[in-house]
């Protein structure tokens, strides 16, 4: 996979060295393989919906995406970071899936002053004290979905909850989300192993604690591994689940199906949002890969047209940092996205609306996240106070 | 902490040990009897349970997918012998590791071209989607209790075939001692191959049946693929017997510190610590099982040959 890849940017580079400079070429060094690939190919759909529907030309500009997969290790990411960068000489990197790969290849790009649009990835430690000029989320800070949810099982009443989450960072950064903005009794607090299969010791303490609401971020196979286990333990009848969005959505749906149904999840975005950029979002991410599009394919979307838009206000000069930067952090405002309009803050990161989802089926029969109430209005990065850039 | 929690925990090790088992079995057939290290078992698995899928999917039953998947993945662990692993059996172990890790690179990227990279579906069967009532109250997912079923039906199964019957007895042959075996008039090439097929077979039993209730995803063998060799290395090498010990004291002693060393931990720390630390401990617990039975007994449990 990487060496063909490899061949196919040496072979874009040999093209495009020929063609005029008056072009924008995009880095995209994503998570496209192994067991979590699934996450960047839907970033890479929706992403490439977008640039197809411009015509190919993002900001008016001819547009090259050269892809880059980092397959989950932050070394081959960082390799291949430096690549994009120093060979193919990119003019905008954007693309990660996973914190721990975009904190490893951060310092790269960081020190060449491109410009990283993150469409998923967004962690705390490059938006509060390590904030910089050249990092721009197009996605969501971190914890927000998890202070979303807390913030859901806050407003519903339960009394108290049960959180479980991975024993590793991004695990704890989730529980922390949810514990701000939830106020109820924590029953207990349990961090499993990492990508464990089995559940069903975890799943017996729950039923022995018998919480109100039961908080899970358990992303990837382990959340999928969890609900199957969950559902057929029976305690879907005794247990409110709250989930994050990354935990429960149509690629999950696909994998579970029925079972799914009375869950609740937050995201940033829902496929049933009323506005006419999400509409023609959604019909024509279906009409191009038959299938109802994810949070992550519409946060690789809204990137590309926020670089759309970032370029064309910037007339083109992405080379000047001051005036490329003062048009991204104008252009949530200006572009239509799927999500509808937000402010950047300061730190580079959206502040925006988040939504309550139930798993439900529409009257087509399918199985869909559809928004049921806005738990978070206009909700910022909390890390956003430690930034010094005003 | 009750009676029925503590069962329930029990149970549920028991479970999870006889689904390791499933998986071992394949491997320590093929590792024993072979002597060759195959890290694409867990590839068989992972092939197996998306035959499973797209077999449910086809026949719209979950039982008349099982023997279709059965006979689909171990023609193609047929194949994958018959074509690669046979070149290699002279070969040293290292070798082998590398050439069936090229093998697991190549069927993810297989998968992932033949069935998309996202996980698909494979649900239980009708009628053991939910709970059933054990006496005593206890609530405990109907499907699991198939598992450890098919578990201890696949263990008997295997057990009876390798003692008892003629085939069994060429395989044993075949296991401790290749050359005198054939000497003997024993077709070796073609034992192997049966062996790997039935290996293969196996594997499809065990992604079939852990499907319903583990992700089916690209990369799913590789995970399971690590406790199943700590099984086997804690059983002994080759030995059904060892095998089904083994499993059952992963699965037991995995589930037992995830249930019970938070709870006895916080008897005598910090809640904050103890929360922390349960789980940390429990995760390693069974590296420090293998570690210990290593120490004392190098071989394994119930070594296959002297």
């Amino acid at each position: 996979m990487t060496f063909r890849l490899l061949g196919l940017g040496a072979a874009m580079l040999i093209a495009l060295s020929a063609q005029a400079a008056n072009e924008l070429k995009i880095g995209f060094l994503s998570t496209l393989s192994g067991p979590a690939g699934g996450i960047g190919n839907e970033i890479r759909d929706g992403f490439n919906l977008a640039l197809k529907l411009a015509g190919g030309k993002l900001g008016a500009l001819p547009t090259e995406v050269i892809f880059a997969d980092d397959t989950l290790n932050p070394d081959t990411g960082k390799q291949l970071m430096e690549r994009l960068l120093k060979r193919d000489r990119v003019n905008l990197v954007t693309g990660i899936v996973f914190s721990n790969v975009m904190l490893a290849v951060w310092p790269t790009i960081e020190e060449s002053k491109i410009f990283y649009i993150a469409p998923n990835a967004t962690p705390t430690s490059l938006t509060g004290k390590g904030c910089s000029p050249y990092f721009f989320s197009a996605s969501w800070p971190n914890e927000a979905h998890h202070e979303a949810a807390g913030a859901f099982a806050q407003s519903k009443g339960f009394k108290n909850a049960y959180l479980i989450a991975p024993n590793y960072p991004a695990g704890k950064d989730a529980l922390t989300g949810f514990k701000r903005t939830y106020k109820g009794t924590i029953v207990n607090e349990f961090y499993s192993k990492l990508n464990q299969l089995d559940y069903s010791a975890e799943l017996a303490q729950i039923r022995a604690a018998k919480p109100d609401a039961l908080y899970a971020f358990l992303p990837g196979g382990m959340g999928i591994n969890f609900i199957k286990q969950f559902v057929a333990a029976g305690l879907s009848n005794e247990v409110q689940l709250i989930v994050p969005g990354f935990v429960s959505d149509q690629d999950v749906v696909r994998a579970v199906g029925e079972p799914m149904l009375g869950m609740f999840d937050t995201s940033q975005w829902a496929y049933d949002l009323d506005n006419d950029a999400n509409q023609k979002f959604v019909a024509e991410f279906q009409k191009e890969y038959k299938r109802i599009p994810t949070l992550y394919a519409e946060q690789g979307y809204t990137a590309a047209l926020i670089i759309d838009q970032a370029v064309r206000d910037a007339k083109g000069k992405i080379e000047d940092p001051k005036a490329f930067r003062a048009a991204l952090m104008k252009a949530p405002e200006r572009a239509k996205t799927p999500r509808g309009k937000w402010k950047e803050a300061a730190n580079g990161t959206p502040i925006q609306d988040y939504y309550v989802r139930a798993l439900v089926k529409d009257r087509e029969g399918r199985i869909v996240n559809r928004k049921i109430s806005t738990i978070l209005k206009d909700h910022g990065d909390f890390w956003a106070k430690d930034c010094s850039m005003k | 902490m009750s009676v029925i929690l503590f069962l329930e925990q029990a149970l549920n090790g028991v479970q999870f040990g006889l689904m390791l088992f499933l998986l071992a079995a394949g491997l320590t057939l093929v590792f024993g009897i072979m002597d060759m290290i195959n890290l694409a078992h867990g590839s068989l698995y992972m092939i197996g349970a998306y035959f499973m899928a797209s077999f449910v999917q086809m026949t719209g039953s979950f039982w008349l997918g099982l023997p279709l998947a059965l006979i689909a993945t171990a023609v193609l662990g047929a194949a994958l012998e018959m074509s690669l692993l046979r070149r290699l059996y002279g070969r040293d172990h290292l070798t082998q590791v590398l050439a069936t890790f090229a093998v697991i690179l190549i069927a993810n990227e297989a998968v992932r071209i033949a069935w998309g990279s996202q996980p698909i579906m494979l649900n239980p069967p009708a009628g053991l989607t939910g709970p059933v009532a054990l006496p005593g109250g206890l609530q405990y997912a109907s499907y699991r209790l198939l598992i450890i079923a098919v578990g201890l039906a696949v263990a008997l199964a295997l057990y009876l075939t390798v003692t008892k019957t003629k085939v069994g007895m060429l395989v044993r042959a075949g296991a401790s001692n290749r050359e005198m075996a054939t000497a003997m008039g024993v077709d070796i090439k073609r034992l192997f191959t049966a062996v790997f097929a039935v290996g293969a077979a196996l594997c499809a039993l065990a992604g079939a049946m852990l499907g319903p209730i583990l992700a089916v995803q690209v990369g799913m063998g590789e995970n399971i693929l690590i406790l199943a060799f700590v099984v086997i290395v804690i059983g002994g090498i080759g030995s059904i017997r060892g095998a089904f010990v083994g499993s059952l004291l992963v699965g037991i002693v995995d589930t037992g510190g995830r249930a019970f060393l938070p709870m006895l931990f916080s008897a005598f720390l910090p809640p904050q610590l103890a929360s922390a630390a349960g789980p940390a401990v429990a995760s390693v617990l069974i590296y420090v099982l293998m570690a210990g039975v290593l120490y004392f007994r190098p071989q394994g449990l119930f070594p296959a040959r002297g």
